[in-house]
């Protein structure tokens, strides 16, 4: 630490500051604009402030219409993170208040003014009480804030799982999310549905995480923070809203071209929603398409392209397992991960190229003729 | 103007004005920074032992290099030997010491060279085998690399050295070049370690 | 005028001592004088400033509305990546350095650096790798395919950069870029530390050397041991590309953990490799401006080492949502909040320093005014993100990237157009134009204010960064937009400040060896000094050299 040192007063540096003066151009010290600052900073506060209201206008909407606002939590992780940021940001709220108020005080108080002596200011050199004080009340600070973060950590990661917890394995691929559910052999892809958790009995859903490629990461802000899924690596969350609805989210590890459309949907529905849905995905996609002649073509076309090289439509020899899994495909909202609504059209675009409606993604164009096309979006659209 | 002299200030100066050699200063830089290279190399070693998901494995292939070993060491010594002799000045016993390290580090060179023979001919064992095979030849590897600098350095001292340019006053250089051999030294026990006892 | 009043001698025999010059380029190409491999450094820095800049606002441009198709996804990843590799690598340390190789000798009184043929060849070493980093654009995909540069984000997590995942050669331009230029920066680095410790003019014991030079010799110290983890996994990822190695190889049981591991070692301290010198910049501002000295130097010195050495331990807070567990994320929330603690000691000295000066707002000085309110602020929302839970909520968001532009360009961007006001009479011998740096200063802080004030807030609303594009109705169309305005108000800003520098090195007023009265031995020479920086070597005895000189009745030394 500093030796204190005795404070030089600034009488005595009269003298020599006249010398200091010849010594240099003469003239530097006057050019000093200090005294516009003053009218610059009142000029400049009106112009804040019309600023800040233009941006409160467009924050109150912004964050009351966004589905996925981190301070609008759904479930239980993200509740908990959501009172400790709220703790954290007042702290740095208020040393920001502090420390940038004095700034400024010593920043606009202290400037050298027009009519200021040519006099140096006292030199001071140090101080080993003020700086001590600085030193001990930061740490105190970061005492307080990491015992706090520490409850938190401790809360999430290491809660016991309750008996009827509901296991998800999740696997991440290069632009689409993977779902299975062990216990009821249900293979789903790109739309997770779990049940809600009541919070009087909590039937929270626990999510084993990998990555089939490379690393991606799971986040859906209303129900907690991020995990990453890594190859060759397992890790868990769990969430648990207890209202039912749709929560979005999104990839949040950059995993490649069409990172920014590998969309995540979480479905949360009431435990009997959730066990018809359970029982629908459980069954063989074997529908009778007798009375539908092009869908039947269609399941032709389907067995006999490279389709089945990819992906699985249970009941048929398809079981590749580069793609999603497609043997509810027509429950499912969306396709292609979020971004495209699962309609027929859509569906038939989707098919015949998809880097049309998302460049990059890892499905080639199997450049099908107008009627082939045709003929497997009807026989997709049966699959429910 | 009152004073016209700015440099020098203050003029005289209290105690003689002694800094540091350079050399040795930038040598001791550099050795801290390739210790933080062969850290992550070992810490890599350290963290895939007993990972690999196909053999051969380290208990199976490797043996004791306790000969070149021996050499590489001892190599140590007679460097050290030619920095105290070229310090009194004695430039033939420099030489010749600067010689015994040379040939011991060549030894020691060629017992790695026989051991990499022996892995990839006869055990089928080449970098691309495992993530044993991965590790151990880039550690390895890396330290041979390094042996091969140091003898090349070493080897041009000595030509120099024979062609009788090398003198007391060239002291602190040799005593740079030997900081590094010094090391390379060191590392390389702990590269045994690592490699030989630990991860067998 | 200044030249008239100078009155040293030593200035006068520089002055008769010139020799004549050589051909101009050849001069240049060959020379092994550290302040023109200085400013070697900085022109070529500026130069990728640019280039990475044009690369920001291209990204901006596709960001400010909802599904726009300015850019194809391959387009704006890669332009992310060489945005963010260009700024760390070849515009953040090569001006960092640039400066420093202009500056310490020139500051402990020597002639040159410890090894001027190594300097040279360091430079020349990062130059390269920053021209092999942008021939990747026409080269990486082969003559056939050109136009592939890297896309794999400037800390390439693996095992995206494999080569099943990274066919081609771009991802390797990357790698042997970085390579080349961490080894260039190590040699620059041995060289300052060599510098600092054996060259040191007479009487400048190592508690008289100034804060800068004290804070390059830490981040030198500290390149040793961060960029060589670099280096290595480099040379890791060298290994798995082109022998068939399997380091990060995660089908043969390699860990991609053991990537993002190596990486942020040196990641983290990297960005106080960045930030330790701009601390220099204003530890010499700071006070030359406010007329004091400054406030606590042992603790100034202290809390920079102390700085190094917690940011070492530090690195895994880029990792608390790659599942840590408990224990591990526990860790490092505290290192990390320490690291506030000589920080804040830095902030508040500064502080002390402003306290009861005389301060004035000449344009370095207006940027160190900046500089402290937004480092401030950056280093509050960098311990937002310390705090590990609220950092699985904002880890790879908006607010990330609204945080380190914080740091990187309201703090470092900023103390070094400071210091490009502050010195640039040293180098050029004229005066920057304070006109247009005004304008300059104000119209970048706007920009700056507009821009990542506001990317804080689609971070809060779930907006991940590394998106190409966004679908409409997630309340983050309106900040985008905005995001992009204040980018092309920093756009224009800083073509005016790259006009200023061009204008005042033709039509500047003349500076004179000392323009800004200040204390350190960097103004005892002429401006530009001459080859050999000073005819006779100084001798000091205390910190401010020129004070003593300016004040010989109440000298610094009698003090200590
Ligand atoms: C120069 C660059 C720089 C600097 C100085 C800092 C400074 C800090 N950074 Fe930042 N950071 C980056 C550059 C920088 N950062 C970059 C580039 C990334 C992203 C990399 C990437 O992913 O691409 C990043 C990311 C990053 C993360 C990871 C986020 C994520 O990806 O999930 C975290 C998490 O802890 C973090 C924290 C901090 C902290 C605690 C500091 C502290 O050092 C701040 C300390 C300062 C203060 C706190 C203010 C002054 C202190 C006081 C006034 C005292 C009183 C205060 C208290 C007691 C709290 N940073
Ligand atoms: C020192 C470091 C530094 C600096 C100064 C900047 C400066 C800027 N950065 Fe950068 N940035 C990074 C380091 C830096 N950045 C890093 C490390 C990343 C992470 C990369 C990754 O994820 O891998 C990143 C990522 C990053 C992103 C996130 C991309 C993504 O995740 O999708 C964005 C998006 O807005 C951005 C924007 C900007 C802007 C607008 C500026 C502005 O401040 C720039 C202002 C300067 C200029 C505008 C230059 C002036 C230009 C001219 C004079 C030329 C004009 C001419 C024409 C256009 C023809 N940066
Ligand atoms: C090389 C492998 C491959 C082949 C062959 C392939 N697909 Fe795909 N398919 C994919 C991948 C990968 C995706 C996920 C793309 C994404 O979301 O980024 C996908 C997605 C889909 C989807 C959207 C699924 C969903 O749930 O979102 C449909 C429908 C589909 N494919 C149908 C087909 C049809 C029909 C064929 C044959 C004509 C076919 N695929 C051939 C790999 C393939
Ligand atoms: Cu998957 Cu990003
Ligand atoms: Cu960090």
């Amino acid at each position: 630490m500093s030796s204190d040192r005795p404070t030089r007063h600034p009488e005595q540096h009269h003298a020599q500051r006249e010398f200091a003066l010849q010594y240099h151009a003469p003239g530097t010290r006057e050019q000093a604009p200090t005294q516009h600052l003053l009218d610059r900073v009142s000029s400049l506060r009106t112009g804040l402030l019309a600023f800040a209201a233009l941006l409160l206008l467009h924050a109150v909407p912004a964050f009351a219409v966004s589905p996925t606002n981190i301070f609008d939590p759904a479930a239980t992780p993200a509740r908990s993170i959501f009172s400790l940021s709220m703790l954290i940001l007042s702290v740095t709220l208020v040393i920001f208040l502090i420390v940038g108020g004095l700034l400024f005080y010593a920043m606009v108080r202290f400037r050298h003014r027009k009519d200021d002596s040519l006099v140096e200011p006292a030199q001071i050199y140090g101080s080993n009480q003020i700086e001590l004080s600085w030193t001990v009340i930061p740490i105190l600070i970061v005492v307080m804030l990491f015992l706090s973060t520490t409850r938190v950590i401790l809360e999430t990661e290491a809660a016991p799982k309750p008996a009827n917890a509901v296991d998800v394995t999740v696997i991440g691929h290069q632009y689409w999310w993977e779902y299975r559910y062990p216990k009821w052999g249900v293979v789903t892809a790109n739309e997770l549905h779990i049940p809600v958790s009541d919070p009087k009995s909590p039937t929270p859903t626990y999510l084993e995480m990998t990555s089939a490629d490379v690393s991606h990461s799971f986040w859906i802000p209303r129900l907690a923070g991020k995990t990453d899924l890594i190859p060759n690596r397992i890790n868990t969350m769990w969430i648990d809203p207890a209202v039912p609805g749709l929560y979005l989210g999104q990839c949040a590890q950059y995993c490649g071209a069409q990172h920014a459309k590998m969309l995540l949907r979480v479905y949360a529905q009431s435990p009997a929603d959730f066990a018809l849905w359970i029982k629908q995905q459980q069954q063989l996609a074997n529908p009778d398409l007798s009375a539908n002649p092009l869908a039947q073509e269609g399941e032709t076309v389907f067995l006999h392209n490279a389709c089945i090289n990819c992906h699985t439509v249970s009941g048929t020899v398809a079981n590749g397992r580069f793609g999603p899994d497609l043997t509810h495909l027509a429950s499912r909202d969306t396709i292609a991960s979020g971004p495209i609504v699962n309609n027929p059209q859509n569906l038939r675009q989707w098919i015949a190229d998809p880097s049309l409606m998302k460049p990059g993604s890892l499905m080639p164009s199997m450049h099908l003729n107008d009627h082939d096309l045709d003929a497997i979006t009807a026989y997709l659209t049966t699959l429910h | 103007m009152t004073q016209t002299a700015a440099i020098p200030f203050n003029g005289t100066a209290e105690t003689p004005w002694v800094m540091p050699n350079r050399g040795i200063v930038a040598m001791w830089c550099l050795i801290a920074a390739e210790a933080a290279i062969f850290i992550i190399f070992v810490v890599a070693y350290l963290y895939y032992i007993g990972k690999s998901l196909s053999g051969p494995y380290p208990s199976q292939v490797l043996e004791l290099p306790i000969f070149g070993t021996i050499c590489l060491l001892s190599s140590s010594i007679t460097v050290h030997a030619a920095v105290s002799a070229i310090r009194k000045g004695n430039t033939r016993a420099c030489s010749l010491a600067l010689a015994a390290t040379v040939l011991l580090g060549s030894i020691f060179l060629a017992t790695t060279a026989m051991e990499w023979h022996h892995l990839i001919y006869d055990e089928g064992l080449t970098i691309k085998t495992n993530l044993f095979g991965t590790t151990y030849y880039s550690l390895v590897g890396l330290h041979a690399t390094h042996v091969i600098v140091g003898l090349l350095l070493l080897f041009t001292t000595l030509i120099f050295s024979l062609g009788g340019k090398v003198r007391e006053e060239h002291s602190e250089r040799i005593e740079v070049l030997s900081l590094y051999w010094h090391f390379v030294d060191a590392v390389w026990v702990v590269v045994f370690l690592v490699v030989y006892v630990l991860g067998r | 005028m200044a030249t008239a009043t100078s009155g040293l001698e030593a200035i006068d025999q520089t002055r008769s001592a010139q020799p004549p010059r050589p051909s101009v380029i050849y001069e240049w190409l060959t020379t092994v004088d550290h302040k023109k491999i200085g400013i070697m450094y900085i022109v070529y820095a500026l130069l990728f400033l640019v280039i990475a800049g044009a690369e920001a606002l291209l990204m901006r441009i596709q960001l400010a509305v909802p599904n726009n198709h300015f850019l194809s996804p391959q387009v704006f990843n890669q332009l992310f990546t060489m945005h963010g590799t260009t700024m760390v690598f070849f515009v953040g340390i090569p001006v960092l350095f640039g400066f420093g190789n202009y500056l310490i000798p020139l500051m402990i009184g020597a002639r040159d650096m410890a090894f001027p043929r190594l300097n040279a060849f360091s430079f020349w070493l990062s130059a390269f790798g920053g021209i092999l980093l942008y021939l990747s654009y026409f080269a990486a995909s082969g003559l056939y395919g050109a136009g592939s540069a890297p896309d794999v984000g400037w800390f390439a997590y693996a095992p995206l950069t494999a080569r099943v995942f990274s066919p081609g050669h771009s991802t390797d331009y990357w790698t042997l870029s970085v390579l080349l230029s961490g080894i260039g920066t190590t040699a620059t680095a041995v060289n300052i530390v060599a510098t600092a410790f054996c060259m040191r003019c007479k009487g400048m014991i190592l508690t008289r050397m100034p804060l800068l030079v004290w804070l390059f010799l830490v981040t030198s110290c500290m390149v040793f041991v961060v960029v060589s983890p670099l280096t290595a996994a480099q040379i890791m990822l060298c290994i798995d590309r082109y022998l068939g190695g399997h380091f990060f190889d995660t089908q043969a049981g390699g860990s991609a953990m053991l990537w993002m591991h190596f990486f942020w070692i040196f990641g983290h301290p990297e960005v106080y490799i960045l930030i330790l010198p701009t601390f220099a910049f204003m530890n010499e501002i700071i006070p030359v401006f406010s007329r004091k000295a400054i406030f606590g130097y042992p603790a100034m010195v202290a809390a920079s080492v102390g700085i190094g050495f917690v940011s070492l331990g530090v690195w895994a807070h880029h990792m608390f949502t790659a599942g840590m567990g408990p224990a591990g994320n526990t860790f490092f929330v505290f290192a990390t909040m320490v690291v506030s603690v000589p920080t804040g000691i830095k902030m508040f000295n500064w502080l002390a320093t402003i306290w009861g000066g005389k301060v004035q707002y000449r344009p370095p000085m207006m940027f160190a005014a900046g500089f402290l309110f937004q480092f401030l602020l950056a280093g509050l929302t960098g311990i937002m993100l310390s705090v590990a839970p609220f950092d699985w909520q904002l880890s790879a968001s908006y607010f990330v990237v609204a945080h380190f532009h914080y740091v990187l360009v309201g703090g470092i961007l900023f103390s070094l157009f400071a210091a490009f006001y502050y010195w640039y009479p040293k180098v050029t011998g004229r005066m920057m134009n304070e006109t247009l740096a005004k304008w300059h200063f104000w119209l970048f802080v706007i920009g700056f204010h507009i821009t990542f004030d506001l990317m804080h807030i689609p971070g809060l609303l779930g907006m991940p960064r590394r998106i190409y594009t966004y679908e409409a109705g997630r309340g983050w169309e309106v900040w985008n937009m905005w995001i992009g305005i204040g980018a092309i108000i920093q756009t224009v800003a800083t073509l005016i400040f790259v006009y200023n520098l061009v204008h005042s090195y033709f039509r500047g007023k003349e500076a004179g060896p000392d323009p800004w009265d200040a204390w350190t031995l960097e103004w005892a020479t002429t401006s530009p000094p001459p080859s050999y920086n000073f005819a006779v070597e100084p001798t000091v005895t205390s910190r401010r050299p020129l004070w003593d000189l300016k004040h010989p009745h109440d000298t610094d030394s009698s003090y200590e």
